[in-house]
């Protein structure tokens, strides 16, 4: 059996640390060793974004990053992104608009359109597509998805 | 005090509050098939064919058993002999007899203490092969000489002479063809295939299963029909049904490709053989894609006739289909839709279900209707187009109305598909200018739907909340409408309503969330509990009124005297009598058990505007319209859903998605790089309009609606390219190369 290494990092703002086989994915760190079953594995190959996560702010296919390399860095996943019982305004506009159905792709869309209006705050349609074209959604057809997002971009310039 | 009839006044009903398990589906709480874990839990992986078709002569597990860790390795040794029917072609499929089938069959499985150990495990397994000859394509595969799957497979409809690949045959049709012919001043016969798709769920297969030695286990897995896999595993490890517990998780999508089992049995042995220990087992990508039951793939020959003025005097078509290595593509429905939108004097379908070295087909969303909606609307687009009519218009003057009928048989009751081409007709996007390179293409279709075997239980909580329990899984948002409709049943506001997906061990019988039947069939089933309930909820108020029970009338949420002859008593609400209730008879509870009869299809007209690159060949969407006949939308926002999803399936199959065999058989592009579903930068905006023509077989006038949406989108596609390029493409995915080749006249 291959050594199992000590990783000491942040998980949504909390000091987590878990022990892997350097071969594990942070993905798989994630669901099997912290408990964070938000982000899914749709592929593995980094092609659906369904283990979309941030790592230091940056956007990453959890599946594509070894649990190693989240040492002394900060994990954002989809269950930091509520502030307590407040959801953020991404996340109660893709209930409000039936952006879900089966809702697998729905942690990792959340992530990485919360990262698009980290960085951009007013998206046209076109780049709210093009920022989403690695998130796969096979039940929606992506429409109501991209309006929840504009709705939400709207209603965050607004309360700024 | 029951409903009669058929409302047409609701409160609820066509609303669209926030789904009840929105929050826990966008804080990552929900619970997936690969989500829970168990103590002691071990963890299982496949070994699976590298060829197409080879016999297996010896598989040595002894090196994966030495590796530390390791608890157990199956194969299909530890499997039951004498299985017949559907029930052998599903263990047969789940884990490989005497020959792999195809590139991906699986042939054996381990269990250990990590995935990765069990991952290991999977490599040191040695199974030696002789390969045999393989075929693919489903004209190769019926074609003299082909490489024979399997002997005797063949069942009594297949006439004499035909290739023992060849293993159901379908023919069908009324009426005089040579005289429909001869009547037509215009016949265009032409030939068309579709490549097999795969509904791309984005969850694969996952599930969490524990058997002891004596028969009796659980099972936690992803599904859309948790009965359908109890009974399944039941045959296949030759245990009693009832000795399965089975409990579904949340279902990260399905589109029919999880009415069936794969890894399910194999996480049940594993589990049995390893002392009982829990085995989760899960599938990469390229285990879905090679494995799990994609659609069939079609070859076809459509004839049809029409008169200058428009009308369709004949129609005729031959449908082969491969399903992969069992039996089992749906040929049986292609024939008997495939001109079904339409009121045909002289018509005949014949189908070949034919076997192929590749996974067993799975059901894939109306599966067979899109394949023929292709052949026979590009046929009907193409008439239209050279006797200059309108699509539309054409549609309307042959279109099926209530009292046609059909082309397979039944005369069809109310039907809406003449108030989805009168609505497409009046939408702007018919009207919008269309510049160079741009073309319009119109098709309709249409999805039978279903009922089938239905249990639901409606329970009063102390404080006069109610539990619905059903057994079809919620996979696009069908809590919501089961609640609004218990709502509208009770009048009682929709947040009192909690639903439940009840496990195999809490109700009767249920058939899966297929056959667009959730919405129907446990709709209905919710409904009549509801009324069930409403009639003990009477009896109470009557009982402490001291009148009649015929006496009491319900609305609103509360018993009320039925007239003033009844008595003068102030309404008692359903918590009142909720409080009481352990006094005045004990729980009150009502039950729904039967197979709703009266499902009734769904039409649906779409209309496409592409452009297409000369340079290149690629196709853009410009605007993409979807009208479709929902009988009564319960909750619209999730009926537009379903609608805007079956259309992107639908332009996916058409324009890039395709199986990809090498001349070795094996699949070329198991993973979502190359099988590549569409994405958000590849589509506009997807314009619904909702028709209602309530179907009469359920309370609130239902239809089923999540089907028929991938029926039309592969025709009116290639109609609309038609009109772009001025091209007839026949052969599906329309994939760049060979739009580009057709345009340069070489296609």
């Amino acid at each position: 059996m291959t050594r199992r290494l000590h990783v000491s990092t942040t998980l949504n703002g909390d000091a987590v640390d878990f022990l892997c086989d350097p071969r594990e994915t942070l993905l798989d760190c994630l669901r099997d060793h912290l408990g964070a079953t938000g982000a899914k594995e749709g592929c593995g190959t980094g092609d659906c974004g369904a283990c979309s996560v941030t790592l230091d702010g940056r956007l990453v296919c959890s599946c594509l990053v070894l649990g190693v390399e989240a040492e002394g860095k900060e994990i954002g996943t989809i269950e930091g992104m509520a502030d307590g019982e407040t959801l953020h305004p991404l996340q109660r506009k893709f209930i409000e608009h039936a952006a879900l159905q089966c809702g697998i792709c729905t942690p990792g869309i959340l992530i990485a359109a919360k990262n698009l209006l980290d960085r951009n705050p007013d998206p046209t349609e076109t780049e709210v597509r093009y920022w989403l074209a690695g998130n796969l959604c096979r039940c929606t057809g992506y429409d109501k998805i991209v309006r929840a997002v504009m709705d939400a971009a709207s209603e965050l310039r607004e309360a700024s | 005090m029951a409903l009669d009839g058929q409302k047409t006044a609701y409160t609820y009903i066509g609303t669209t509050p926030d789904r009840p398990d929105g929050l826990d589906k966008v804080t990552g709480r929900a619970r997936y098939g690969a989500d829970i874990s168990l103590p002691g839990m071990l963890h299982g992986a496949v070994v699976r064919s590298p060829h197409a078709h080879a016999k297996i002569l010896k598989i040595d597990t002894s090196k994966a058993m030495a590796l530390d860790g390791v608890k157990a390795v199956i194969t299909r040794a530890d499997f039951p002999d004498g299985l017949e029917g559907e029930d052998w072609n599903l263990q047969e499929n789940c884990m490989a007899g005497d020959k792999a089938l195809y590139d991906g069959h699986a042939v054996a499985a381990v269990a250990a203490t990590s995935p990765l150990i069990a991952r290991d495990a999977a490599k040191l397994i040695e199974v030696a092969y002789e390969p045999l000859p393989h075929v693919t394509d489903v004209d190769a595969a019926m074609a003299e000489g082909a490489p024979v799957i399997r002997e005797g497979a063949a069942d009594f409809s297949v006439p004499d002479g035909l290739h023992p690949n060849v293993v159901r045959y379908f023919d069908s049709g009324r009426g005089d063809l040579e005289q429909g012919f001869a009547e037509a001043d215009l016949v265009i016969e032409k030939s068309f295939t579709t490549e097999a798709a795969h509904q791309g769920y984005i969850e694969p297969q996952a599930c969490l299963g524990q058997m002891g030695g004596d028969g009796r286990g659980e099972l936690w897995v992803t599904t859309q029909g948790h009965w359908f896999v109890r009974r399944m595993c039941a045959a296949i490890l030759g245990t009693e049904a009832t000795g399965l517990r089975v409990t579904p998780s949340e279902i990260g999508g399905g589109f029919g490709g999880k009415t069936t089992v794969f890894i399910e049995p194999l996480s049940l042995a594993l589990s049995r053989k390893a002392g009982g220990k829990p085995v989760k087992m899960g599938m990469t990508r390229s285990e879905v894609l090679r494995a799990t039951g994609p659609t069939a793939s079609a070859s076809m020959d459509i004839k049809m006739g029409m008169t200058k003025d428009g009308r369709i005097t004949a129609a005729s078509g031959t449908f082969r289909m491969q399903g992969g290595a069992f039996p089992g593509a749906p040929v049986d429905v292609t024939t008997m839709l495939a001109f079904g939108n339409y009121d045909i004097a002289h018509v005949r379908q014949v189908g070949y279900d034919v076997l192929a070295n590749r996974p067993k087909q799975a059901a894939y969303r109306a599966p067979g209707a899109p394949m023929a909606a292709f052949a026979t609307e590009s046929v009907l687009d193409e008439l239209c187009r050279q006797l200059h009519l309108d699509p539309i218009d054409t549609r309307l003057k042959n279109a099926a109305r209530e009292g046609t009928r059909a082309t397979f048989g039944p005369k069809y009751g109310p039907i809406g598909l003449v108030e989805t081409l009168e609505a497409a007709k009046a939408h702007p996007n018919y009207r919008q200018p269309l510049g160079p390179n741009q073309g319009r293409g119109v098709a309709s279709g249409y999805w039978m739907n279903w009922g089938g075997e239905t249990s639901a239980s409606v329970a009063i909580s102390e404080d006069g909340s109610i539990t619905v329990s059903i057994g079809t899984p919620d996979i696009g948002g069908s809590r919501a409408s089961m609640a609004l409709m218990a709502a509208e049943a009770f009048g009682v506001p929709y947040e009192n309503v909690r639903v439940n997906i009840s496990d195999t061990g809490a109700l009767g019988v249920n058939e899966p969330t297929h056959g667009s039947r959730a919405t129907y069939a446990s709709g209905l089933a919710t409904i009549r509990a509801a009324e069930d309930c409403i009639t003990k909820l009477c009896k109470r108020a009557a009982d402490k009124w001291e009148i009649d029970a015929e006496a009491v009338t319900w609305e609103d949420g509360c018993a009320k005297p039925s007239g003033p002859n009844a008595g003068d008593f102030p309404p008692m609400p359903i918590a009142e009598i909720a409080a009481e209730m352990g006094e005045t008879g004990g729980p009150i509870s009502g039950h729904f058990e039967g197979t709703p009869a009266g499902f009734s299809g769904s039409f649906g007209t779409h209309v496409v505007d592409v452009e297409v690159d000369p340079e290149t060949g690629r196709t853009t969407i410009l605007r993409y319209l979807v009208v479709q006949d929902a009988g009564k939308a319960i909750h619209p926002a999730y009926v537009e859903g379903q609608f805007q999803g079956g259309a992107v399936q639908g332009i996916g199959w058409t324009l890039n998605e395709e199986y990809i065999y090498g001349e070795d058989g094996r699949l070329q592009n198991a993973g979502f790089l190359d099988y590549r579903i569409p994405v958000a930068s590849d589509l506009p905006m997807i314009d619904t309009v909702i028709v209602e023509v309530p179907n009469p077989g359920h309370p609130y006038g239902v239809r089923g609606v999540g089907e028929t949406g991938i029926t039309p989108p592969l025709p009116a596609i290639a109609n609309a390219v038609r009109e772009a390029t001025g091209k007839r493409l026949c052969d599906l995915p329309l994939r760049p190369s060979r739009v580009l080749a057709a345009i340069r006249g070489k296609g």
